[in-house]
């Protein structure tokens, strides 16, 4: 895909306002800890897990809550925090791992705001701290199109990265992998002490939590994993080595309609006007999206940076372009990841267009070959749809999250929303399971 | 292209909901993204696509198809001059004309009464037209005795596209392949216009072409057909013939210049469309395969225990006759109606293969085995799919059972 960032570091962005968004925790249903005109400090809790009040979800910054804005059936969709100059930070006390016990060091992760960033499977949803987990799983690299690189990111974490991996080995007794990628060179990564470390190559989904549980040691029913990328580990680490909930992420802007790519950093919810202004292609319609192009949330062009993401991408809508007779098309712009187009470009600039209609699933084998796991995800898929829950259990839908299925999607020919179907899936599962 | 869009913009209101010919939506719809990509962009999940869809593949089986059709059509024309003794007079275009003319109407008929039901039905629930008949409806001509009357090709297009299809729920739900129940529903209803050696070469004239009378000692058998009829103790003493008795070699076979439902009787045109599907990925390369392999593997123990000159017939001949390249290419690939897990497709092709060949050689009554093995088959692919998948799931259970063990101790 056209619109890979290069390796540079173009310094802080900050805004005025930021936004936290309840609906990027995946299983977090969301009790407001503040109300609008409170003051609070970066690591204040804006908001809770009903059923567990001990995950907080904090303010990256210190300032004011302005706003909070609901949707249907009063449903949070973010809570706006106006920024002071000065950024006050809660301050909880720097913590040496080694001297603190797991309950302990579950507490101050908690405490901080820190714990949205471990996810469990099964349900693909932030972790639920009452679970032991049975082992706990780090993926050292993203392997998703324009995806930012961790080896460049943790540059100067190292201390941060290690001390998180310390605090997640107190929190299993079980083990903690860390699956690199076989070409990296980060000593953050490479050098890493209380782990396994696996070597994963390939392309894309090889960087999934999913993939590499699969390959290293399955999930089975009954069981709890928790997954994390390294950037969250260095995140965790910073808890206990600075003391305060310091909620930055560096984050890549890439896609084809950005003129000035680079490495940003930033605080979780900032807003991204000042990122976009000047710098995107102008006449055409674009889509704003945090995260890369198969797992990010489509957002406005004053949207905000996303809790989980370390990259933003531009690329076009496509909405006004009208392709006369594509299915007789030669044009060297489309991009198929099969072969029924020529495919002789390397790069493409592709928009958000589906490029096709809603059908039933008609080609098979389609699926499998961009899902590299022990699971028949088109069965999967169809049980999902279905709902029959035995059926979902002996498929494997303890082990695999939404994000899987995004390169299914993409290159489905039938056009159908397989994340969506799945999300769904697990939610009702947890459901009923519960 | 300019003027068509805005022609479509300004007439799409019409269409839309509280338009005057909001009920033609679906039929609206299937002409506007027959012309134009779609312009509706990802509402959930992934913000890209792929530029492949369900047009793109039915476009490329339709192509692949071509090869097959254009040289039927021309030996369409060839068997009429070679049965009115003019072969040495027509010319090239001539035969090629005829078999175009003799085929166009079965197109017309075959396209109009199944995309007619398909638009009707995507109409009645709401839906997109889906793309399945353009391959369904041009293959029904294609696998039907030249001769075959019009209106038969309408009921029987009708009664497959609405039984075997829509009442499933469409393209994508249909347990067996749409084009092979039509030609089922002939056989069976009609089964003395679909065998025997008088429907398979056009005598008559086609719309005042190519008029003449039969010469003497003609017939139109099949080599099929020849061969199980055929009074020879063994394959030796057996040999084909054309319709006017020449003698017919390997290559007449090969390039398809004998009696034989159009699409089917060139085995060289076939492999080239079956080149294409398989380059592109459309068509599976393993199910074609395993449909020769077994075949072979019947043929070769049919072989050992030869008892009369269709048992005796050798592997190539099994498969430059009849329409057994054509089904494992074109028919046994359909991806609906076939076994859809890899492993699933190797045992779904292999027992085509089997099953076409037992048919062929132990049944006087028919010599054609290929549409009675697919439907067959179709009928137990979601059987093989089912064991398949239960490996899998057999394999996680044991690993459930592995750790409850290791736990317990």
């Amino acid at each position: 895909m056209l619109g890979e960032s290069d390796q540079t570091r173009r310094g802080a962005v900050t805004s005025k306002f930021v936004r936290i968004c309840p609906e990027d925790y995946p299983g977090v249903a969301p009790k407001l800890a503040v109300r609008v005109d409170d003051t609070v400090k970066a690591g204040s809790p804006l908001f809770y897990e009903k059923n567990h009040p001990e995950m907080v979800f904090v303010s990256p910054v210190s300032g004011v809550v302005t706003r909070v804005e609901r949707g249907e059936k009063r449903r949070i969709l973010y809570i706006e925090v106006k920024a002071d100059n000065t950024n006050e930070y809660v301050d909880f006390g720097k913590k040496t791992v080694a001297s603190l016990s797991p309950d302990e060091v579950k507490k101050t992760i908690l405490d901080a705001g820190a714990w949205f960033t471990i996810r469990q499977r099964p349900y693909d949803i932030v972790a639920l701290p009452d679970k032991q987990p049975r082992d706990i799983f780090v993926t050292g690299f993203d392997s998703s199109p324009l995806a930012p690189s961790y080896d460049y990111i943790l540059e100067g974490q190292e201390a941060d990265f290690q001390t998180g991996l310390d605090a997640l080995a107190k929190l299993t007794t079980g083990k903690v992998y860390l699956s690199v990628h076989t070409k990296t060179t980060s000593p953050a990564l490479r050098q890493a002490k209380n782990v396994v470390i696996n070597e994963f190559d390939g392309p894309h989904p090889a960087g999934n939590a999913s993939v590499q549980i699969n390959h290293i040691k399955p999930v089975n029913r009954g069981e709890v994993v928790w997954a994390l990328n390294a950037l969250n580990v260095a995140l965790i680490g910073r808890v206990f080595n600075k003391g305060v909930a310091d909620l930055t992420r560096t984050v890549v802007l890439a896609g084809s309609e950005v003129k000035q790519k680079g490495y940003y950093t930033m605080l979780i919810g900032t807003q991204l006007s000042s990122l976009f202004d000047q710098n995107v292609t102008e006449g055409i319609s674009l889509r704003y999206i945090s995260g890369n192009p198969l797992t990010g949330r489509k957002i406005e062009k004053d949207g905000v940076l996303r809790a989980y993401d370390a990259q933003v991408t531009v690329i076009p809508e496509g909405d006004e372009v009208h392709e006369a007779f594509g299915w007789a098309s030669f044009s060297p712009e489309r991009y198929s990841a099969g072969s029924t187009y020529l495919n002789l470009k390397k790069k493409y600039r592709l928009d958000a267009r589906v490029l096709g209609g809603p059908r039933a699933i008609i080609v098979s084998n389609e699926y499998d070959k961009v899902f590299p796991m022990d699971i028949y995800p088109e069965q999967l898929i169809k049980s999902t749809l279905a709902f029959n829950i035995d059926r979902m259990e002996q498929l494997g839908i303890y082990e695999v999250a939404p994000e899987d299925f995004a390169l299914c999607e993409f290159v489905d020919t039938s056009k159908l929303e397989l994340q969506l179907i799945i999300r769904r899936g697990l939610d009702l599962l947890r459901k009923e399971m519960e | 292209m300019k003027a068509l869009r805005n022609y479509l913009d300004k007439i799409k209101p019409n269409f839309e909901k509280g338009g005057k010919l909001h009920w033609l939506y679906s039929t609206y719809d299937a002409f506007e993204t027959f012309l134009f990509v779609p312009n509706t962009t990802s509402k959930s999940g992934v913000h890209i696509h792929d530029a492949r869809d369900s047009k793109r593949t039915m476009i490329i089986v339709v192509i692949a198809l071509l090869p097959a059709l254009l040289v039927g059509m021309y030996n369409v024309g060839l068997q009429h001059y070679l049965s009115i003794g003019q072969a040495g007079v027509a010319s090239l275009l001539d035969m090629f004309l005829f078999g175009l003319l003799a085929m166009l109407p079965q197109l017309v008929v075959s396209y109009a009464v199944g995309l007619g039901i398909e638009f009707a039905f995507a109409q009645a629930r709401k839906e997109e037209v889906a793309e399945g008949f353009l391959v369904s409806g041009i293959l029904i001509p294609m696998i039907l005795p030249v001769d075959t009357p019009l209106w038969m090709i309408a009921v029987a297009t009708a009664f497959s596209v609405i039984f075997a299809k829509e009442v499933f729920g469409g393209t994508g739900y249909n347990v067996f392949n749409v084009a092979l129940i039509t030609r089922a529903f002939l056989f069976f209803s009609y089964p003395s216009k679909m065998s025997g050696d008088q429907v398979w070469v056009r005598t008559s004239d086609t719309f005042g072409l190519g008029g003449g009378n039969v010469i003497d000692g003609y017939s139109g058998a099949t080599p099929l057909g020849q061969i199980a009829t055929t009074e020879a103790s063994s394959f030796g003493e057996f040999a084909f013939h054309g319709v006017t008795g020449q003698s017919l070699s390997l290559s007449d076979m090969f390039f398809g210049f004998i009696p034989g439902s159009m699409g089917e009787v060139s085995t060289f045109a076939i492999l080239l469309g079956a080149i294409m599907l398989i380059m592109t990925g459309v068509g599976s390369w393993k199910t074609m395969l395993s449909v020769f392999l077994g075949g072979a593997v019947a043929v070769l123990i049919v072989n050992l225990f030869a008892q009369n000159a269709l048992m005796g017939m050798p592997v190539h001949y099994h498969f430059l006759l009849g329409g057994f390249a054509f089904g494992a290419v074109f028919m046994a690939t359909d991806p609906v109606t076939a076994a859809r897990t890899e492993k699933g497709k190797w045992i779904y092709g292999f027992f085509i293969g089997l099953l076409a060949v037992a048919i062929r050689v132990f049944n006087p009554g028919y010599p054609e085995g290929m549409m009675l093995a697919i439907l067959f088959m179709n009928a137990f692919a979601p059987l093989i799919d089912f064991y398949v998948v239960e490996a899998n799931i057999k394999r996680r259970l044991k690993r459930v059972a592995a750790v409850k063990t290791a736990n317990d101790q």
